[in-house]
């Protein structure tokens, strides 16, 4: 069967609290059986959109399908879709398996079917032998796996978590991005996850929506989205990136020529959205690992710009400097990769140096 | 060899203190079983025998038996009824977070402040005012007024840190509101449900002033014992039943103490 690229559509979703628009004209498309992510800092609304999907929040204006079904009004008991709350919620006064069994109680099984599925959800997260365990006598990771149990259990269209990593200690939630994504690949369930953490979104998510102020900004897959942001905010936010004012002066063979001040005359290729017309001030933005460190002058013909080095860490695998440029006020960014142990040169802060970039490394943004 | 203090008069005569205290505060109270059971009518030293028969004669009493009913009605309706109230009241309060909560909070506690002599005569005051007949009625309404500050807080301190999530998930896994609230709510709230439903009856069933002021020609098991002071003779039994209403208390109270700490904690333990 063909998977469906609009299996969750939302249409012009807008949610506000009093004057608060917290989650404003979101349309999105998510495919059957994708991972998704919502990444956005506190407060862009990524709970609210979340709520709305699983019917707790009800939405100004806008619709909501899934599965080609109109949900914009169904109540939260009936949808398709279950939901793992960020605190788990779950049931205290529940030992492990009756938390797990809880939602099948309406759909008429037998005795022995519910507690055959149990088992096999309780194995799909690997909890086993933790059945009669009651729910103060599990941790945390346990929790989240008995709140995961309890909605894969239903066989939902689409799980929705809402930072279902944030209340985990950091080793065991960069074990569990691995886990979550393989039980995804397994089940084969459509994942919307939210995250704040723009690292988690880029190792689990198959595409990540980019929320600022209840908008979505950016939809794309986590290298698009690192390597082609479509705004210097989704730029900024997800990794970090020096930022260069720049005009357009022509353009060329496809190619668009900005003048980017201390930067020099560099022709680019124009953003997605359309050419920025001639006139039309712009950003460059370069990533620190694509620029490159040198003492000596470059060949002509490179990009290049001569600063004065004023800070040098040495990181580990990586080292990091900044470097001042006569005309700019933020030093620039820049980072290597310790690949071989000469690498590591005693460089002098204060000393003259030298940043090169391949072309491709410069992206041109709307300013 | 040094001299010691034996060790109840060490560390600076506190335990002397607390001792004393335990002393002043519960032996006069343990005189009541003590003497309910001496064969003589005074209450002296030394005790005279013992008997059984205030016992019997309170059991005989039909006076006392239909106070004891009396009171029975008033303390049950009054702890369901202040129980429903506390139990919404506290939802409310746990629940939503709405402008003047805090001093809406402090005055549902007033009532447990007032003088009950000062709030017995606003009572009557009004009640005659609006031309009610003083009954069994008067006495469970001004009960209800003073037992369901109680009662709201009894279920606050079980609803604090309710999380509302987890009624969502309920939801979420395809439960009603109603079965919701069946499943997941009132299980939870269960506890301090008992436990308010018993200390509201116990604070009815022991309550004096306020019937003292509001009741009719029906009299609480209080009353009674207030009208049955008059006749020295009667005393030994009113020592009696002082004694079973005074183990009934203590039992009753202890046992919603333990129902109210007993039941499952609403938030997990924090992670470590
Ligand atoms: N029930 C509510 N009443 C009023 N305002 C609300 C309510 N829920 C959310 N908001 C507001 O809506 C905005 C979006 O909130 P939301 O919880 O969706 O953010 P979020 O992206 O999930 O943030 P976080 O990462 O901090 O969880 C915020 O400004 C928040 O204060
Ligand atoms: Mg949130």
């Amino acid at each position: 069967m063909e998977k469906r690229s609009d299996f969750v559509s939302l249409r012009d979703v807008s949610k506000h609290f009093g004057t608060v628009r917290a989650v404003d004209g979101v349309s999105l498309d998510i495919a059957q059986g994708e991972f998704f992510a919502l990444l956005g800092p506190s407060g862009c609304g990524k709970t609210t959109l979340l709520r709305i999907l699983g019917g707790f929040e009800a939405s100004n204006s806008g619709s909501v399908h899934i599965d080609g079904a109109d949900l914009t009004i169904e109540p939260a008991n009936q949808r398709p879709v279950n939901m793992v709350f960020q605190n788990y919620a779950i049931f205290p006064h529940m030992n492990v398996r009756q938390n797990i069994a809880y939602g099948l109680r309406k759909d008429g099984l037998s005795k022995a079917e519910i507690s055959q599925r149990v088992d096999e959800a309780v194995a799909t997260v690997k909890l086993e032998g933790l059945g009669d365990r009651g729910s103060h006598e599990i941790s945390g990771g346990q929790r989240q796996r008995v709140a995961l149990a309890r909605a894969l259990i239903k066989h939902p269209k689409v799980l929705l978590l809402d930072e279902p990593l944030s209340a985990l200690d950091k080793n065991l939630r960069e074990q569990m991005r691995v886990e979550l994504r393989a039980l995804q690949q397994k089940v084969g369930i459509t994942f919307i996850f939210v995250t704040h953490d723009q690292e988690e979104a880029l190792s689990m998510a198959d595409r990540i929506a980019v929320m600022f102020e209840g908008e979505v900004r950016q939809v794309d897959t986590p290298a698009r989205l690192y390597e082609a942001p479509a705004s210097r905010e989704v730029a900024a936010f997800i990794g970090s990136m020096n930022f260069f004012d720049a005009s357009v002066v022509g353009a060329e063979g496809g190619k668009i020529i900005v003048d980017a001040g201390p930067l020099g005359k560099m022709s680019m290729a124009p953003p997605e959205e359309g050419a920025p017309v001639k006139g039309e001030a712009v950003t460059v933005g370069i990533r620190p690992e694509k620029l490159t460190l040198g003492e000596a002058p470059p060949s002509a013909g490179a990009n290049a710009i001569k600063g004065k080095l004023t800070a040098a860490s040495y990181l580990g695998e990586r080292n990091h400097f900044f470097v001042t440029v006569d005309g700019m006020d933020e030093p620039i960014s820049v980072a290597s990769q310790n690949s071989s142990p000469m690498d590591h040169k005693g460089w002098s802060e204060g000393g003259e140096v030298w940043l090169t970039w391949e072309p491709a490394g410069a992206r041109l943004l709307r300013a | 060899m040094k001299f010691q203090l034996p060790s109840w008069m060490r560390g600076g005569g506190l335990t002397t203190y607390a001792v004393l205290y335990m002393v002043f505060l519960y032996v006069p109270v343990l005189f009541l079983p003590l003497f309910s059971f001496n064969d003589g009518i005074y209450i002296a030293f030394p005790l005279k025998g013992f008997t059984v028969k205030w016992y019997e004669a309170m059991i005989e009493t039909e006076s006392l038996q239909a106070a004891l009913f009396n009171s029975i009605r008033v303390a049950a309706s009054v702890s369901i009824i202040s129980t429903i109230l506390g139990v919404l009241a506290a939802r409310a309060f746990t629940r939503y977070r709405f402008v003047g909560r805090k001093p809406t909070l402090g005055l549902l506690a007033l009532p447990l402040v007032v003088p009950g002599i000062i709030l017995g005569i606003a009572l009557l005051i009004m009640a005659n005012r609006l031309g009610i007949p003083l009954s069994l009625f008067t006495i469970g309404a001004a009960h209800v007024l003073i037992a369901t500050p109680f009662a709201t807080f009894v279920m606050i301190s079980r609803l604090e840190g309710f999380d509302s999530n987890l009624e969502e998930a309920s939801r979420d896994l395809g439960e009603t509101g109603w079965t919701t609230f069946w499943r997941v709510t009132f299980p939870l709230a269960l506890p301090g449900i008992v436990a308010s439903l018993l200390l509201t009856f116990i604070e009815s069933f022991d309550e004096f002033i306020l019937a003292f002021f509001l009741s009719g020609t029906d009299a609480t098991l209080p009353i009674y014992i207030w009208s049955q002071l008059r006749f020295p003779k009667r005393l030994p039994v009113v020592l009696a039943l002082g004694a079973c209403i005074l183990l009934f208390t203590v039992i009753t109270v202890a046992f919603a103490e333990w129902v109210r700490r007993k039941g499952v904690k609403l938030t997990p333990k924090s992670e470590d």
